[in-house]
This record gives structure tokens, sequence and C-alpha cells, in this order.
């Protein structure tokens, strides 16, 4: 299986009836995606486009064997939504809400941790585009006729940025194995480094492209974990170089605060790890095709 | 979104911290009725502006006389206060804060922030305060005392005595420290804030701990829930390009470049900034108009974008995911033959139906200069920049 999903993770969409949800349960569905319960309270017993609609996640679960969730909740209530997968069963849950509340998020990652590691869910997200294994599944809001299926393992904190990068790809007839947002929030539920380590132990990806931006701790901390421990070649591209100090660049996350956070240090931490930094976004997929052609030869 | 001190003060007090006995002022005269209200002989006062840095931008003056706070205020008042986290257009000076003068003999550093490394909230605390907390980094950094709250329970008093034991508080002020510590974690915590900091924390000449100056930073996402300190947003403070596009859903920042950017996502649209830069060029803003980019929002976009008068440029970058381009392409022709404008447009776009798109913009009849790649956009955005500035210089001449 690619890391996290495949042809047989079975979803749930909770917020499913709202109209967002509705939108992507339809293209999920068209990709092949095996949706196989929606989630909201007070409506069970619907149905959206043939999905089964629950009023709690445990009964989705009970029901339909659900081990993957896309949280599609509006932001006051989504971080109750995300404790509520991670304590109905759920293996992995990716949230695309953008709005939630930093503290609540700082809940969620504390609640998660009262389960043991081996029954822990992962969580990707929020504020993000979701994740994709071409061919296999899609699980979120990106476009799935842009990705083709291969063995670039892609993971960014930015929606359509990921996107340029996938299109590049596919314009040069370049596959990718998993696409993962990580989402452009402060507090969030994977980081970097968390990816890295599944692509690293993934045998469908050989290359790795990563897209960071300005802010937070997360992409220098993904360099020293490429320095001390990836095999696999890591190419990326941080977005920001013009960002100015102090201001919140759309994503709650992208703001520099700190010493390492601008998008020239971090282009200096990563490239003094090994990683190819692409200067310029428009050659992201030059950049990976040089790499994998070198690794090739 | 930010608070003045006088408000931050108002709310740290009622969540136990001690803070010196203050008045508001709009005018020169309630700064010194102000003054005359809370009796003594020296007063310190304050411009409130959402900035640091005010004692060396001339906006906190000591005044022994009333006579000398109508003097003080009189240059404060319609005053831009410019010091170096404002940038060289200033904040105006709308309100001043009047404080009885307090000797003291310690100050201490204080501020609650949220750690992204270890995803909690992190006190961050310092012997030498009256600094910057860079300043205090760069020169005493062994002087800086951290310890992270535990969600699940909150700041522990055994914490907060650890703090004051770090910072040599005395003994006899270490329960008002701890008072001190759990009331700003508690007003950090029920408020979402995203920062606290009281710089400086100061024990007085009679024994006493009191915050000096105090600086409050809320969680936009969070306000739906805490109306109170919705209400304490002051718009004066703000760009009013910026705050304008905020009430309308859009995320603009103006920056002092020439090129405007119109963009769907904030991921690109900073690379899109990069690009320019790149190309030899400067963006006169970021702009994200959000994953959908309708028609409207690209309409929205272009008149906020042109009421920057320094923009003469306008480089539309969007990717069409869900979207298709022929859709996006239809909203830019129909935004642009709404609202002509007067500078070059360059539009890319990629994704879905790009070809379509680009024959829409093509068969516009719209003097709409196309590209491809993003690099192209931004090498056709400058180029264009540069004629038209020639343009205008030539007209100029003549």
């Amino acid at each position: 299986m690619s890391i996290f999903l495949d042809r047989d993770s079975r979803v749930v969409v909770q917020g499913i009836t709202g109209r967002m949800a509705q939108f992507h349960t339809k293209e999920m569905l068209d990709y092949g995606t095996n949706v196989v319960a929606g989630v909201v309270p007070g409506k069970g017993g619907e149905t959206v486009f043939g999905v089964p609609v629950f009023d709690t996640v445990k009964e989705a679960v009970a029901a339909t064997g659900a081990n993957a969730s896309l949280v599609f909740v509006p932001p006051p209530f989504a971080a109750d939504s995300i404790m509520e997968a991670a304590d109905g069963g759920i293996r992995y849950c990716v949230c695309i809400t953008d709005g939630i509340p930093a503290q609540d998020m700082i809940g969620v990652k504390r609640y998660m941790m009262r389960y043991p590691r081996e029954r822990r869910m992962v969580l990707t997200g929020p504020n993000c585009a979701g994740t994709i294994s071409p061919g296999k599944a899609l699980l979120g809001i990106m476009p799935g006729h842009i990705y083709l299926p291969g063995h670039v393992g892609i993971v960014g904190r930015s929606g359509t940025l990921g996107y340029e990068a996938a299109q590049q790809l596919k314009d040069r007839g370049i596959g990718v194995s998993t696409s993962v947002g990580i989402g452009g929030d402060p507090i969030n539920g994977s980081s970097f480094r968390d990816i890295l380590e599944r692509f690293e132990a993934d045998p469908e990806t050989h290359v790795i492209c990563m897209i960071g931006e300005i802010g937070g701790p997360q992409e220098a901390e993904a360099a020293a974990y490429i320095q001390e421990h990836m095999t696999k070649p890591v190419i990326a591209y941080i977005a920001g170089l013009t960002a100015p100090k102090g201001r919140t660049m759309g994503h709650a996350g992208a703001i520099i605060s700190a010493f390492g956070e601008s998008a020239s240090e971090k282009v200096e931490i990563l490239t003094a790890a090994g990683v190819t930094v692409a200067e310029n976004p428009s050659v992201i997929g030059d950049t990976v095709a040089r790499v994998m052609g070198r690794k090739a030869a | 979104m930010d608070i003045h001190e006088y408000q931050a003060k108002e709310i740290l007090a009622k969540f136990g911290v001690a803070v010196p006995q203050g008045g508001l002022a709009y005018s020169p005269e309630q700064a010194a009725y102000r003054a005359r209200e809370l009796g003594g002989s020296r007063w310190i006062v304050k411009a409130q502006v959402h900035a640091g840095g005010r004692g060396k931008a001339g906006g906190v003056k000591l005044c022994n006389s009333e006579h000398e706070i109508q003097d003080a205020t009189n240059d404060m008042f319609g005053r831009k206060l410019i010091t170096h986290q404002t940038g060289p257009e200033g904040k105006g000076i709308y309100r001043v804060y009047v404080e009885n003068a307090v000797d003291f003999n310690r100050e201490i550093y204080l501020g609650f922030v949220l750690d992204r490394t270890s995803q909690r909230v992190m006190i961050v605390a310092s012997s030498e305060g009256g600094m910057e907390i860079e300043e205090i980094s760069a020169k005493k950094p062994e002087s800086i005392v951290r310890s992270t709250v535990e969600p699940a329970v909150g700041l522990q008093e055994f914490q907060a005595r650890e703090i004051a034991f770090a910072l040599r508080i005395p003994a006899a002020l270490t329960q008002q420290m701890v008072r001190t510590l759990t009331g700003c974690y508690r007003a950090f915590r029920e408020l979402d804030a995203t920062m606290v900091e009281i710089n400086p924390l100061v024990i007085t000449a009679d024994n006493r701990i009191l915050a000096l100056d105090a600086k409050m930073t809320f969680d936009g996402n969070a306000l739906f829930r805490h109306p109170h300190v919705s209400e304490l947003r002051d718009k004066s403070q703000e760009d009013p390009r910026e705050a304008r596009a905020a009430d309308r859903g859009l995320a603009y920042i103006g920056l002092t470049g020439n090129i405007g950017c119109i963009v769907n996502g904030a991921g690109l649209a900073m690379a899109t900034m990069d690009t320019i830069k790149l190309a030899g060029g400067e963006p006169a803003n970021f702009l994200d108009i959000g994953g959908g980019a309708t028609p409207e929002r690209v309409a929205k976009a272009f008149r906020l974008v042109m009421s920057d008068e320094n923009v003469q440029a306008i480089l539309v970058n969007i990717f069409a995911g869900i979207n298709r381009c022929d859709w996006v392409a239809e909203g830019v022709v129909q935004a642009l033959t709404a609202n002509p404008v007067d500078v070059p447009v360059i539009v890319r776009l990629a994704g879905t139906n790009v070809e379509a798109g680009q024959k829409i913009l093509a068969t516009s009849g719209l003097p709409i200069i196309r590209a491809n790649s993003l690099m192209e956009a931004a090498e056709r955005a400058v180029t264009a920049w540069r004629n038209d500035q020639k343009q205008n210089t030539k007209m100029r001449a003549i």
C-alpha cells in the first residue's frame, strides 16, 4: 500500500451534507475512492450520492468498517470532529477545514496522545488540500487528473502550489506515489518530518518533492532528519522570499517570527542538509526530472 | 488581532495581574484631566498605537505637570508614530494613556507564545527586561527561562514558582509572581490569545510586582467565540486597504513594489511574488483570492489591487483545479470589461482546460498579455512595467 491510502481504504466523510463536502464527495467517488459513509449528527439515515449518513463516527465504523476520515466540518466544530474520529477507531484522518482556532488544535494534539502509538490515529492538516495516491484513492479536494501514478512523493503546506508542482511533473511524464498536504496552520497534525519518515519507508516512493514556506520550525526539523536518516533524494521549494517579517501571509502559519523562519534561511538550512532546492516555482518539475535522471544514471 | 496597551492591561487586571493606575484620553485636555483624576506629581503619557518600540520613537513621555502633559500630547495627537515595527508609513496616534509614574528596582521580561515545536503554550521569561526579546536572546541568552504548559491541566503553581526562582524574584514576592503568571496564562487560554507580553514587568521601589507595559494578540480564527475581544479592534491602526480586503474575505497585504498580484492560494501567491522579484521587479502586494477564484472575486481583486496607486502592472496567476480555466478566463474578461484598468495586465492560467481559457483571453479584444509559465508571466510583467514606465517618462518630457 502507499503511505496512508490504497484502493481498499474505506472512507467516511464527516460533515458530508455540506455543499462543499457534497461536491468533493462526488469528486472522490468519481475518482474511485471507496467512500463508504458520512457522519452528520442528527442526519443519520439520510444518504448522499448513495452513501449512508450516520449520527456518529462509531456507528459509521461499526456499520461500514470505515478506516479513513475526511473532516469537512466548519471551524468551530472541526476539532471536536477530529477527536471523534480518533476515538471512533479511524486510522487516518485528513482535515480540510481552514480557520480552526489554534488552541483547539493544541487540544486535539493533546487528546490524540492518550492512545498508545499503535492505536493512535494519524492526522494530516488542517487547512490542507488532502492526500492522493494517484490511481488508488483521493482523500481531499485536489483535482485528481493532474496527478499521474508514479514514484515521486510530494509533501507540502500549500494547496495550489502543490498542484503547480504536480502539473509540472505530469507535463514531463513524471508520476506521483502519494501527495500529502500538511496544511498552512501553525499547529498541524503531521509535520514534514512525519511524512518524510513515511516516504523513506515506502517502496513506491523513490524521490521526494517538499514544498515549504515561511514561518515555523518544521522545514528546519525536516532538514535535520533528511541529513541524518534519509537515503532518498529530496527536492525542495520554499515560498516567501519576498514576504515581510511579522506579517501573516494568508496561511495562519505563514509568518516569520523567529530566526530560521524566513525563506532564505530555510533554503540555506535545507541546502546544507543535502537537499536540492528549486530556486523558482517554475522549475520544480525540471529539478525533480534532473535529480531523477541523475539517480537513474 | 492586536489590541492597545490600555486594553491589554484592563484584561490582564481582570485576571489578577497588577497594573498601574491609568486613564485613557482622546485629547490633550482630557489627558491633563486624567492626570488630575489620578493624582500624584509625575505621570507617564503613552501613545496608544499597535506597535512596539514606542519609547525610542517619542511615543512615551515622562511629565511633571499638567502643563507638560498638554504640551507632550499636543505633539502626539494626529501625528504618525514611526517605530521600527510600523514601517515608514507609521501608525496614527488617536489615543493616549496616562499613568502614574512608578519607581522600580528591576525589570523583567515575560512572554506567553504558541510554541510551534512543542505545539503548546510556552512561557518565555528573562531577568533582563526592558529590552526586546530579540535583543535579550542576542545579548543575554543565558538569562532566558522557558517553560511549556501541559494543555490538559494548565499552568501549575510549581511551574510558576520555578520561573519565579529562576528569575531570582525575592521570596516575599513569590506568591505575587505566581499570581501574575497564572493570571496571564488564564487570560491567554480563556480568550484565545496567540501572544501575551509584559515588558517590562517590574519590581517597584515599594516591593510590588507591576506590569508597566502589556501587549496581547488574539487568534483571528477564535474571535467568533469572543465578541468582547472583537470589539477591541481598532481599524485606525490597520492599513485601510488590508482592512477593506479582510472585510471582503480576501487576504491582502500591501507592499512597496509596482507589480500588483492576483493569485489563488497563499503558497502560490507567495511563489508569484518571489518570481516577480527573481525576474527583476518588486511585488506591490500579496493577495490570495481563495481556491474558488469566482468571477466576482476576480473583479473584487482587480478593484483592490488598483486602489494602490503604485501599481503599474498586474499579474494574475490562477491555478484552476476543480474550477476550469475557461471559467476563470471569463471572470477575468468580465472584470476587465466592467472595470477597465490603465496598466498592463498579464494573465497566466494553469490547470484544467487551459487551452480554452487562453482562447477566451486571446479573442476578448482586451489588451491582455498571456503567459504559459509563472516565470514567463513574471518576466512579461516586469517588461511591461518597464515599457510603461518609459512611455510615461516620455510623455512627461513632452
